[in-house]
């Protein structure tokens, strides 16, 4: 049910008294003081990973039209913070559900594992202070990393001189392509890592858990790697 | 308060409006002078007085130094960022102006920042919408750039505040848009709107769907549009002055407003017609005549309006969306009137855009229906939701002078991010937390936001304090951050000392000015405007009763008529501004039918040849009755 955490007892308005949702009441249609709650838990969804996206909008647009700062616009003062603040937390928890690799990580942060030496801050930060960054290349992909560098560093040299070489940009054309594939792939190998995690949320040992969530982390830093290496190749070859 | 009296603003670079809700339908408040249009100029006259809007545009050309436009294009920055704009603009700086001051404007003698110029126009809007309530105006929603930064909001929030309105939110030009077009289609989609203004250019996509207006992506130049246009062909024209004339009259402050005049003029033909004149008196008695075809405007002003591609590319990428996705496209801003533009856009998406809608006023009246959902909604608004995004990544420096992005762009707000920070040292009790908007790498590249100083943390062991600080950007798209130090549990007190803008204290002073006699101010003005009516509709009856009609009517209407009179007589000299507007409204019930006749005779003397003098109206039939009611409530 939307706006209903499972398992809560739903404690009552402060404004009107009945039984109420939990961030808004189902009665008088205040909004209530906002309690810290994980994103999975503000939609009332359980930590799943598989998630309808239709269902997910259906579920924000429904939320938004209770909680968005409009709706208080001449409420008092109390009321126009929590709704700030309730509706600032369904954005984000909004943004980080629907996209499918955000989710994946959130879940995984929420199960208490870091992925931040893959991560795009990392890399920048690595990149503008010009230190290396400590990152490993999955091996099945070290002989393909390893030439494309080298095409890469001949494409800057060569646009540093203003000479144009068709066959390099095909060749880097190709990897590139090879590498989106890839990064596609492993979404796919993601999502069957997603239905043995959902089974495992009703029935499942906490070594199954640990397991899974190890494996949908090798896949994202994977992901992540190709992801930063096609950054570079476009950057290169804009 | 009165939500009907919630208005909705367009603060534009060349322009401003202000609407209102009524009934079913936003309108646009006319001004004294009976336009829609009030231009975003301000001028100081001989005795000093403030002049603004169209009364102000005589002043650009006769006295330059004394008048101010386009001062939207000023709002949030600062001084080492308008280099460009002091080149291209008669914007003269304060000499005095201090190292990380606010940008003061030199106008004739005094000064003023560009929070209190726009706080000049939006109180000329605020009087026109209280003339026409008849009732005093306190709430506003006003319109920004969707592309605008924190600064720039702020600033346009402050330059509210002075004006003694309460900026109940800041809405972004194109969605505002949006929803004036939405109101009465009700249709789900894809929409992109594409505004591009008199000083500023924004590109949005949105999806509506049932009566939710969600922002998907936001792009834009906040520096961009009509007046970069006009900028080109005035220098255009400074050519062929020297070329032709030998003349230099680039300096010449009154000869570059005057050329600026008949450039705008040519610009606006020519979206009509093939080709229009440029004819100016210069100084000294000469003459620059030429004659521009479309041809040649087209391809002067292809560089400007090519800028808007990127944007606009940009932002159907952040969308995940493909052109051919797009349901409808809808042109905002004067600058769209041009066919040139036209055409770009419709390559762009590849469907002839929606004008349907006036692309001047579109705005505020988006901002009214806005005004009126933020005042509890009517029937017709009532499903209607907007969800809007923030334009720019918020970042904060780390390490190495590297931007740390916490909130990307196109994220729908309000949103959050939280970070925790520590202590480097033994006992330190301060933070300083650096804050940036934008998309680039270093810090340095970035806009710098404000810097926050976290103070009052309980001295420990250096790394062992752990203060949580929340960074939320509201629904006006204006950051607010809170910390706290969790082991404590106590809240840390922020310093904020923002980049580019005003403190607090120092809007409260600019508002004391204006704001402490803002409820006297009020009374008075409706007092003295009522008191004008009279004397209008006083003299108007007057000459009547010179008249042939007057002569006309029965002796017991010529007497009501008579007591009438004598009744408005009374009132006039005294400070009772009901009992004067009631005087009003009887004599001229009374005096319907008169006017009616005179109406009739004015025609037919008119016809016989005799002066309109005779019928005691001299400004002619087409006038109407000088005792008309006026378009108040």
């Amino acid at each position: 049910m939307p706006g209903h955490g499972p398992g809560d007892v739903t404690p009552s308005c402060w404004s009107c008294g009945t039984m109420r949702a939990v961030h808004f009441c189902s009665s008088c249609g205040k909004v209530q003081p906002p309690v810290p709650v994980d994103y999975f838990t503000f939609f009332g969804f359980p930590r799943k990973l598989h998630l309808e996206s239709s269902e997910l909008e259906k579920e924000f647009y429904a939320l938004s039209r209770h909680l968005h700062p409009d709706v208080f616009g001449q409420a008092g003062e109390m009321e126009r913070a929590w709704s700030l603040e309730q509706s600032s937390m369904l954005n984000d928890a909004y943004r980080t559900l629907k996209d499918p690799v955000r989710r994946t990580e959130y879940l995984l942060r929420l199960e208490g594992i870091e992925l931040e030496e893959q991560s795009k801050q990392a890399t920048e930060k690595a990149r503008a202070t010009g230190e290396l960054k400590k990152q490993v290349v999955p091996p099945d992909l070290l002989e393909e990393v390893f030439e494309l560098n080298m095409h890469l560093e001949e494409l800057r040299m060569q646009k540093a001189l203003g000479e144009d070489d068709p066959a390099l940009l095909e060749e880097i054309g190709k990897a590139k392509l090879s590498l989106e594939e890839k990064h596609d792939a492993l979404l796919n190998e993601l999502k069957i890592e997603w239905n043995n995690w959902d089974k495992t949320v009703d029935e499942g040992s906490e070594a199954d858990r640990k397991g899974i969530l190890d494996k949908m982390l090798d896949v994202l830093n994977r992901r992540n790697y190709i992801r930063n290496l096609l950054r570079d190749v476009n950057e290169a070859m804009d | 308060m009165n939500s009907d009296y919630i208005v909705g603003i367009d603060l534009g670079t060349t322009n401003s409006l202000v609407a209102h809700m009524q009934g079913e339908s936003p309108v646009v408040i006319p001004g004294e002078d009976g336009l829609n249009l009030v231009p975003s100029v301000i001028a100081l006259d001989e005795k000093n007085q403030i002049i603004v809007g169209n009364a102000a545009r005589k002043y650009l050309v006769e006295t330059p130094e004394r008048a101010v436009y386009s001062i939207k294009r000023l709002m949030g920055r600062g001084a080492e960022d308008i280099q460009d704009e002091l080149r291209l603009f008669p914007f003269k700086l304060a000499e005095d102006l201090q190292q990380g001051e606010v940008l003061r404007i030199k106008i004739g003698e005094r000064t003023y920042t560009p929070p209190e110029i726009s706080a000049l126009i939006l109180r000329q809007l605020k009087r026109n919408a209280e003339r026409f309530f008849g009732a005093p105006v306190t709430q506003a929603v006003i319109t920004v750039p969707a592309y605008f930064n924190d600064a720039q909001r702020q600033a346009t929030k402050d330059a509210g505040r002075i004006a003694g309105l309460n900026v109940l939110r800041l809405v972004n030009e194109p969605t505002a848009a949006s929803l004036a077009y939405g109101l009465d289609k009700k249709k789900n989609g894809i929409v992109a709107v594409y505004d591009l203004g008199g000083g500023t250019f924004d590109i949005s996509i949105l999806k509506l769907h049932d009566g939710i207006f969600e922002v998907i992506s936001t792009n834009g130049d906040t520096h961009l549009g009509g007046d970069d246009i006009d900028n080109l062909l005035i220098a255009v024209a400074l050519d062929d002055i020297r070329g032709d004339l030998g003349l230099d009259v680039r300096r010449s402050g009154e000869a570059v407003q005057r050329i600026r005049r008949a450039v705008i003029e040519a610009k606006i033909a020519l979206s009509a017609q093939p080709s229009a004149k440029l004819d100016v008196d210069l100084p000294g008695g000469k003459k620059y005549r030429r004659e521009i075809s479309r041809e040649m405007f087209d391809e002067i002003i292809q560089p400007i309006i090519d800028r808007t591609v990127g944007p606009c590319k940009q932002a159907l990428k952040d969308a995940a969306v493909k052109p051919e996705q797009i349901d409808e496209v809808v042109l905002v801003g004067g600058s769209t009137r041009i066919p040139e533009v036209r055409r770009l856009v419709q390559d762009l998406f590849g469907r002839t855009p929606h004008t349907d809608l006036n692309p001047d006023e579109v705005v505020a009246l988006g901002a009214a229906v806005q005004a009126n959902i933020l005042g509890g909604g009517s029937e017709i608004t009532k499903e209607m939701l907007l969800l809007d995004v923030t334009p720019l990544s918020l970042g904060i420096e780390v390490a190495g002078g590297v931007t740390d992005k916490i909130i990307l762009r196109n994220s729908t707000v309000p949103a959050s991010a939280t970070q925790y920070y520590t202590t480097q040292v033994d006992g330190q009790t301060n933070v300083a937390i650096h804050v940036l908007q934008g998309e680039r790498e270093l810090a340095r590249d970035c806009r710098s936001l404000a810097r926050f100083d976290l103070k009052g943390i309980p001295p420990m062991v250096a790394g062992l304090s752990r203060i949580e600080v929340k960074f939320l950007i509201d629904a006006n798209g204006i950051l607010r951050v809170s910390a706290r130090e969790q082991r404590s549990g106590q809240e840390a007190e922020i310093d904020v000392k923002p980049t580019y803008g005003l403190t607090d204290e120092q809007v409260e002073n600019m508002l004391l000015e204006s704001f402490d006699y803002a409820e006297e101010d009020f009374r008075q003005r409706q007092i003295i405007e009522a008191r004008r009516e009279a004397d209008t509709i006083l003299q108007g009856l007057a000459k009547a009763k010179n008249s042939h009609a007057w002569l006309d009517i029965s002796n017991d209407e010529r007497r009501h008529v008579e007591m009438q009179e004598k009744a408005l007589v009374e009132v006039r000299d005294g400070d009772d501004y009901h009992a004067i507007r009631e005087a009003i409204d009887t004599l001229n019930g009374a005096t319907t039918h008169l006017a009616e006749l005179m109406m009739d005779t004015a025609v037919s003397t008119a016809l016989k040849g005799k002066a309109m003098d005779d019928t005691g109206m001299e400004d002619g039939p087409h006038a109407g009755h000088p005792m008309a009611k006026a378009d108040f409530e």
